[in-house]
């Protein structure tokens, strides 16, 4: 408690003395403004949360420091693959900066086409990074199963953690929101996304190397993921759904004539659902890194406002940071279940067992 | 590309598509087949087991309950039971105290009687004896009387008269 005083103390002290010290320092300011551009601050930030051709770890332009990841390109003219690096991209090939700084191809005639481009990306190897922690995870945990039976004890530390994990999902959202008739066909599809997405956020914290990329705030991701929940629940829908979309129980006027109007809202349903559980996952971790990343280029901002605005905005930014950081680790856990809850409950209701009264 | 003007994060990317799609098929069949399986079984055969468990110990215990309370019924009865015999045993004894008491009784009294029977016996036997001794006395001391009184034919008349008047009288 104390600690807690003293520093926002701290923090009071530097933001009364911010003004005071702009003050008496704009000229120094305006002379290091002019020296170093300007921090753009949304420019930094999206180009953080993009995909990028390397792992970058520390330090920009000349002096970057990166991991160069492959790069696998088909080229439309002559059908050949290509596999290398950033540094040796084949001849034809460039990144289009007005795109992202992804790969086109050249043609003949001068214009440019986006390459067939199946790098692994610093998202793709992210990505392998989680499934290759998740496997180890839960493999070590099944293995850990396989010596013992159900006589013996009962796991404790870490596998202990994963089954308390792994039950409360699979008994507190997949079993209660899908209902007890079905839900073994899709607990392993719902586990694997609430693990997926959990994994994935919680990497996605980690500052360096192992994590750090914006996986899930990526809309490739959770599209793929709501596509995989929107297929799971149409195909396995019962013939229960399919009336309730195309002849519920309402009055005739309603669904036949003169327009099928809840046959209509019903069918922009069956998109709108996934396609919400899409855009939550995606603008909710998007969002979380870019206010990180906002925070942590605001330390850089101060500092170019003068020794004063450095000092208040870093104290700010520093705690802010340390908030969200703790925040986006709620946030990781939030969503991963809020994702697999509601697809849950999508598949829950494409088996409705009898018209609820 | 139309969609130059969106984000990065907002651009659709085959190659990333592709890899998720690979990665998170490989990833959902391995740990369907032996990931999820593994704990999601052991965890609901470990809760059957429990459930077993508290069943055999509910019935344990009820067993144990009701042999107690046997073991106790079985322990009055065995204390009633003892307590009949030992009442039975001086029944008994009392009895056959009492039995062997008549008996001595009896054959004390049959003892004395016989025994007073033998002394009337042989006391009838030595009076008869003492009896047909003093007749036999008598009779010789009579015979010796007789003999002397009447050695002369006289005096034996005179006897004979005296008899017969004695018998004639006595009719």
């Amino acid at each position: 408690m104390k600690r807690i005083k003293s520093i926002f103390l701290l923090l009071f002290a530097a933001i009364i003395a911010m003004p005071i010290f702009a003050q008496e320092a704009p000229a120094v300011a305006e002379a290091e403004q002019k020296e170093e551009a300007a921090i753009n601050i949304p420019e930094i930030v999206l180009e953080h949360l993009a995909d990028s051709y390397e792992w970058h770890i520390c330090g920009e332009g000349e002096h970057a420091v990166s991991i160069p990841l492959p790069i696998i390109i088909r080229s439309s003219e002559t059908g050949q693959w290509h596999f290398c690096t950033e540094e040796t991209l084949p001849e034809g090939f460039f990144f289009n900066e007005e795109a992202h700084g992804k790969i086109y191809e050249k043609h003949a005639d001068g214009t440019s086409e986006r390459a067939l481009d199946l790098s692994l990306t610093k998202s793709a190897v992210q990505i392998w990074i989680v499934v290759f922690v998740m496997l180890a995870v839960f493999l070590s945990c099944s293995r850990w199963y396989k010596k013992r039976d159900e006589k013996s004890e009962a796991p404790r530390g870490f596998v202990g953690m994963m089954e308390m994990l792994t039950m409360a999902i699979h008994d507190g959202v997949i079993r209660a929101c899908v209902g007890e008739k079905h839900y073994k066909k899709f607990a392993p599809y719902l586990l694997t996304v609430f693990f997926f997405i959990l994994t994935t956020n919680i990497l996605g914290l980690l500052p360096i190397f192992p994590g750090g990329a914006n996986v899930t705030g990526n809309i490739n991701i959770t599209f793929f993921l709501a596509v995989c929940t929107m297929l799971l629940v149409n195909i396995f829908g019962n013939k229960e759904y399919w009336k309730e979309i195309f002849w519920p129980e309402v009055p005739l006027f309603l669904k036949a004539y003169p327009a099928p109007l809840i046959p209509v809202i019903e069918v922009v349903g069956i998109f709108t659902k996934p396609f919400a559980l899409m855009v939550r996952l995606f603008a909710n971790m998007m969002a979380g890194h870019a206010i990180i990343l906002s925070f942590t280029c605001v330390i850089f901002l101060g500092w170019t406002m003068g020794t004063g605005m450095g000092i208040g905005l870093n104290a700010f930014s520093a705690l802010m940071l340390l908030f969200m950081n703790l925040v986006e680790v709620l946030v990781a856990f939030v969503q991963a279940y809020v994702f697999t809850l509601l697809s849950a409950v999508f598949i829950g209701l494409a088996h409705p067992e009898h018209h609820a009264e | 590309m139309e969609s130059l003007n969106l984000p990065a994060v907002l651009t659709p990317d085959l190659g990333l598509l592709f890899w998720m799609l690979l990665a998170f098929l490989v990833v959902f069949f391995v740990l369907a087949k032996f990931g999820f399986p593994a704990i999601v079984g052991m965890v609901e055969e470990r809760k059957q087991y429990i459930d077993e468990s508290l069943q055999k110990a509910h019935e344990a215990n009820e067993k144990l309950a009701s042999i107690t309370t046997q073991s106790e019924q079985m322990l009055t009865e065995a204390r009633e039971r003892s307590a009949q015999i030992v009442k039975e045993a001086a029944a008994t004894r009392d009895n056959i105290v009492a039995t062997a008491q008549d008996k001595a009784r009896e054959e004390g009294a049959r003892i004395i009687a016989e025994a007073k029977q033998q002394i009337e016996a042989e006391k009838q036997a030595a009076l008869q004896e003492i009896r047909g001794e003093v007749a036999q006395l008598s009779i010789s001391v009579a015979e010796k009387i007789l003999r002397k009184q009447l050695s002369d034919d006289a005096a034996q008349m005179q006897y004979v008269n005296q008899l017969l008047d004695e018998v004639s009288v006595g009719k």
